[in-house]
């Protein structure tokens, strides 16, 4: 369990080495050899910890679960892919949770009062989120409106008789 | 405006946009986790003392004055860095600090403090690390400043340095200080 760093990004399990195989395999253990190099640290490796799941739904639900769950030590794997020990421990502790009775829903909220929303990858509605939410609506509505006015721009000069006298190639690029 | 400019417009406001982000990226650590303690109280705990596992301090027992939490571990590298700056400038925060060993074997433990020195005016083990998920730690160095009764002020990830403890850290134990009197 011991032997991790804030600065351990990037853990490689052999099962990665072997997954390629030829060019594909030497391409992905030099991909490899540089996240190793990047982070200057390598990570000792653990297999992940297997959990006595008593049935194929627990295990499914969990697996949905921990899918949703962001690793705080290897901040772009979620809790189900990573290999940072403290990825492990959630994972049991999730896992004990569910074993307890506890909702997805309450176990998120267990989670989010110790790690805030930064543990959930799907960001909750609320005041500071609503730019993150809506934003992209935002661009939308105001690409939609400067269309809007170029349209109406345009059809009140297509009505005077000298640019309705241009071909329509011209017309095109014309904005 | 010439209407054709629009498209120019539009990219000069991208290109703006993305030199904001890179400007606001290099005075914020994107990867900093906001820590929902701050303003809660310090969560319970019960931990053996790294020095004899007989012995067990409680969140209780560190209430009643301030006190810096460092998380710290032997394995951590970063840690090291920090190390020395504790052993220089620790006295001068004037309040208790206490080392939270954090997954790291006792034995390793000792050795790094003996051949590091100990900074600290009790260190507290949790190998484990189930008591370190309910502080949100995310890993090692992380620093909590807790108030007299027990409410978490203030967290910092990755090593303190002089200027962290100058400008984050000294200032709000004087405001501590004063508000408790």
């Amino acid at each position: 369990m011991i032997g991790a760093s804030t600065i351990a990004c990037s853990a490689v399990s052999p099962s990665t080495l072997r997954a390629g195989r030829g060019r594909g395999r030497r391409f992905c253990a030099l991909l490899c050899l540089c996240a190793l190099l990047a982070c200057g640290f390598a990570a000792p490796v653990f297999a992940i910890d297997p959990l006595p799941f008593k049935d194929r739904a627990e295990e499914q639900r969990f697996q949905a679960l921990a899918k949703q769950l962001r690793c705080l030590q290897c901040q772009n794997e979620s809790l189900e892919d990573s290999n940072a020990p403290l990825a492990a421990d959630l994972r049991r502790d999730v896992f004990e949770q569910m074993q307890a009775g506890k909702s997805d829903e309450e176990i998120k909220r267990w989670l989010t009062a110790r790690y805030s929303d930064f543990v959930l990858y799907d960001p909750p509605l609320h005041g500071g989120t609503w730019l993150l939410w809506f934003g992209p609506l935002l661009v939308l509505a105001a690409g939609a409106g400067a269309v809007l006015v170029t349209v109406r721009r345009r059809a009140k000069a297509g009505a005077s008789p000298q640019t309705a006298a241009r071909p329509a190639s011209d017309v095109e690029d014309d904005w | 405006m010439n209407p054709r400019l629009l498209p120019f417009a539009g990219f000069v406001l991208v290109l703006a946009l993305l030199g904001f982000g890179i400007w606001w990226s290099q005075y914020h650590d994107l990867r900093e986790v906001p820590s929902p303690l701050i303003g809660k109280a310090a969560p319970a705990f019960s931990l053996p003392t790294l020095d004899d596992p007989e012995r067990r301090v409680t969140n209780l027992d560190l209430a009643g004055e301030p006190y810096l939490l460092n998380v710290f571990a032997s394995w951590c590298f970063a840690c090291r860095e920090e190390h020395s700056i504790l052993m220089n400038d620790g006295k001068q925060l004037g309040i208790k600090l206490v080392g939270f060993n954090y997954k790291d074997e006792p034995a390793d433990a000792k050795r790094w403090l003996a051949q590091f020195g100990n900074p600290y005016d009790l260190i507290i083990a949790d190998l484990p690390g189930d008591v370190a998920i309910d502080f949100g730690v995310t890993g090692a160095p992380e620093s909590f400043l807790v108030d007299a009764q027990g409410i978490v002020r203030y967290k910092y990830i990755s090593p303190i340095t002089p200027e962290v403890i100058a400008t984050q850290l000294l200032p709000r134990i004087a405001a501590m200080k004063k508000g408790a009197k």
